[in-house]
């Protein structure tokens, strides 16, 4: 009997069996039958482990691409990615993660039910990634057990429906409508934005009304987008380091075949790690769905921001370029002052940067669309650095959090808990 | 039975939220089909009867040689999806 108990304690202990029995809660809430219960708890499970993999498959090439840089500039270099700091943080952190989420995912629907804030955040990723974000700030500050959990949840639960009231202004400017909101942690991005746009632009002259290039589009394939960026940097470090340094770190192998390998191996990982994500959250948040559709008539969906590109396609391409250029003098502020470089991610860039472009084209035009992007390109490269302190010895790893809600949010919660 | 993929840049947030409603619609038109979601980067290599992603993904699709795409300018219009699905029935 006391090792049924002891098998059972150990068993839920698991993050990976954690996030199955969410899953597991939600498909028999919704009278799921058996086989898709059974189905879908299996690839949530999975995913989770999956994770893990991709975790394993980049930590080597990021750790290698943090000796070159350190060498080559004298400084530390951080790539800002949601997806390989989740990775690499939930073998530490992933149950507490997992029980944040599930009753954020509870909070979400209560504030929604009760308060006027009837939004649902359908974004299941960024839940994941702030529940993450949420655990390992208030474990760095020493807060365990169930209070981690009720601080934590009501926390990220909170944010679920006070972010995209936050941008409910400007979002309704941009889909012309106020029956969808944006659920994507870069809230603050396209808050920015929208104000700038509208307080500095002329909306006498759309980004739709110029041809632009749209060969660019290739960057949304997100591994292409990544080892692209991953191989221009991680070359510009290795050039810098000098080959006879890189050979050192690489054991020998010539040090261009290194730096090309270990850019693409590095973006390999993020791709497993986009599968894990996928396969966890792809039963989790259809459940969280049909359960708050039930619970909370007339609930305004939260959705992801790429909802946003289609209203207006040569603003993401602008938008993108200009928060991706703020991102390089970034660098060359940080550089030149010696703190930690916050490396220009062409994937951030261009689903923030592009999202905060279509919010300045709303509010500002063309001119809108240019300053207003430009200048959250500019936030989103210095937060990321700020961020760092607060997360104990996870800020230590050559990647962190990127968007700007995880930036302020890290910050104001960490400055709380101290 | 159709199998319909559902694509999006990353494969994590906007097709899966498109794909709640392309099930919606499915379930109210009686359509039967197999609904998937998936990244645009995966989406090369794989077969589908019909593809669904917003108008910028879309013409990516078109690219990469994809027929028979439902087109979205606003993910979540059931009323779009339903027009466009019923073409297929």
């Amino acid at each position: 009997m006391v090792n049924f108990f002891e098998f059972m304690l150990g068993l839920l202990k698991e993050p990976a069996i954690m996030v199955g029995m969410i899953a597991f809660i939600g498909l028999v809430a919704q009278k799921a039958d058996i086989s898709t219960i059974l189905k879908g708890t299996i690839k949530t499970v999975m995913g989770f482990l999956i994770l893990g993999f991709g975790a394993g498959a980049l930590v080597g090439a990021l750790n290698n691409f943090s000796v070159v840089f350190t060498e080559a500039f004298g400084v530390q270099g951080v790539i800002p990615n949601n997806e390989a700091i989740v990775a690499l943080a939930q073998q530490a952190f992933g149950y507490e993660m997992a029980l944040i989420m599930f009753f954020a995912f509870v909070v979400n629907i209560v504030l929604a039910r009760v308060t006027p804030l009837k939004y649902i955040f359908l974004t299941g990723h960024h839940t994941m990634f702030m529940s993450m974000l949420v655990a390992v700030i208030l474990s760095t500050a020493g807060i365990t057990g169930t209070a981690l959990i009720a601080i934590g949840a009501t926390t990220v639960g909170s944010l679920m429906v006070l972010m995209p009231a936050i941008g409910q202004r400007y979002t309704e400017k941009v889909m012309g409508t106020d029956q969808l909101a944006i659920g994507h942690f870069s809230t603050l991005s396209y808050v920015v934005s929208g104000y700038i746009g509208g307080k500095f632009g002329d909306t006498s002259k759309s980004t739709e009304d110029i041809q632009m290039p749209k060969s660019l589009m290739f960057l949304r394939d997100t591994p292409v987008a990544v080892a692209t960026t991953m191989a221009i940097f991680f070359s510009l470090a290795s050039v810098f380091a000098g080959g006879e340094f890189v050979e050192t770190v690489s054991g020998g192998q010539n040090w261009v075949v290194f730096t090309f390998m270990q850019s693409l191996t590095f973006a390999g990982g993020v791709y497993i790690v986009l599968q894990g994500v996928k396969m966890l959250i792809a039963e989790i948040v259809p459940a969280f769905k049909g359960i708050s559709d039930t619970l909370v008539p007339g609930a305004k969906p939260a959705l992801d921001c790429p909802m946003v590109f289609p209203v207006a396609p040569n603003a993401v391409l602008i938008g993108f370029l200009c928060s991706f250029a703020a991102g390089l003098v970034a660098m060359g502020i940080q550089g030149a002052l010696g703190w930690t470089i916050i490396v220009a991610g062409v994937v951030p860039h261009f689903f923030v940067g592009g999202a905060a472009g279509v919010y300045g084209n709303a509010t500002g035009g063309l001119r809108g669309a240019v300053l207003g992007s430009f200048a959250q390109g500019l936030c989103i490269s210095i937060l990321p650095m700020l961020l760092l302190p607060v997360l104990g010895g996870l800020g230590l790893e050559a990647t962190t959090f990127a968007d700007f809600d995880f930036g302020v949010v890290g910050l104001v919660l960490g400055w709380m808990v101290s | 039975m159709k199998k319909i993929l559902v694509v999006c840049g990353n494969g994590l947030g906007t097709s899966l939220m498109m794909e709640m409603a392309v099930k919606e619609v499915a379930k109210k038109l009686g359509f039967d089909a197999e609904i998937d979601h998936e990244d645009l980067s995966s989406a090369a290599s794989s077969q589908a009867d019909i593809w669904v992603a917003a108008t910028d993904v879309a013409t990516q699709l078109e690219e990469a040689g994809k027929e028979n795409i439902i087109k979205l300018v606003n993910i979540f219009d059931k009323a779009s999806i339903e027009t466009q699905l019923k073409t297929f029935m």
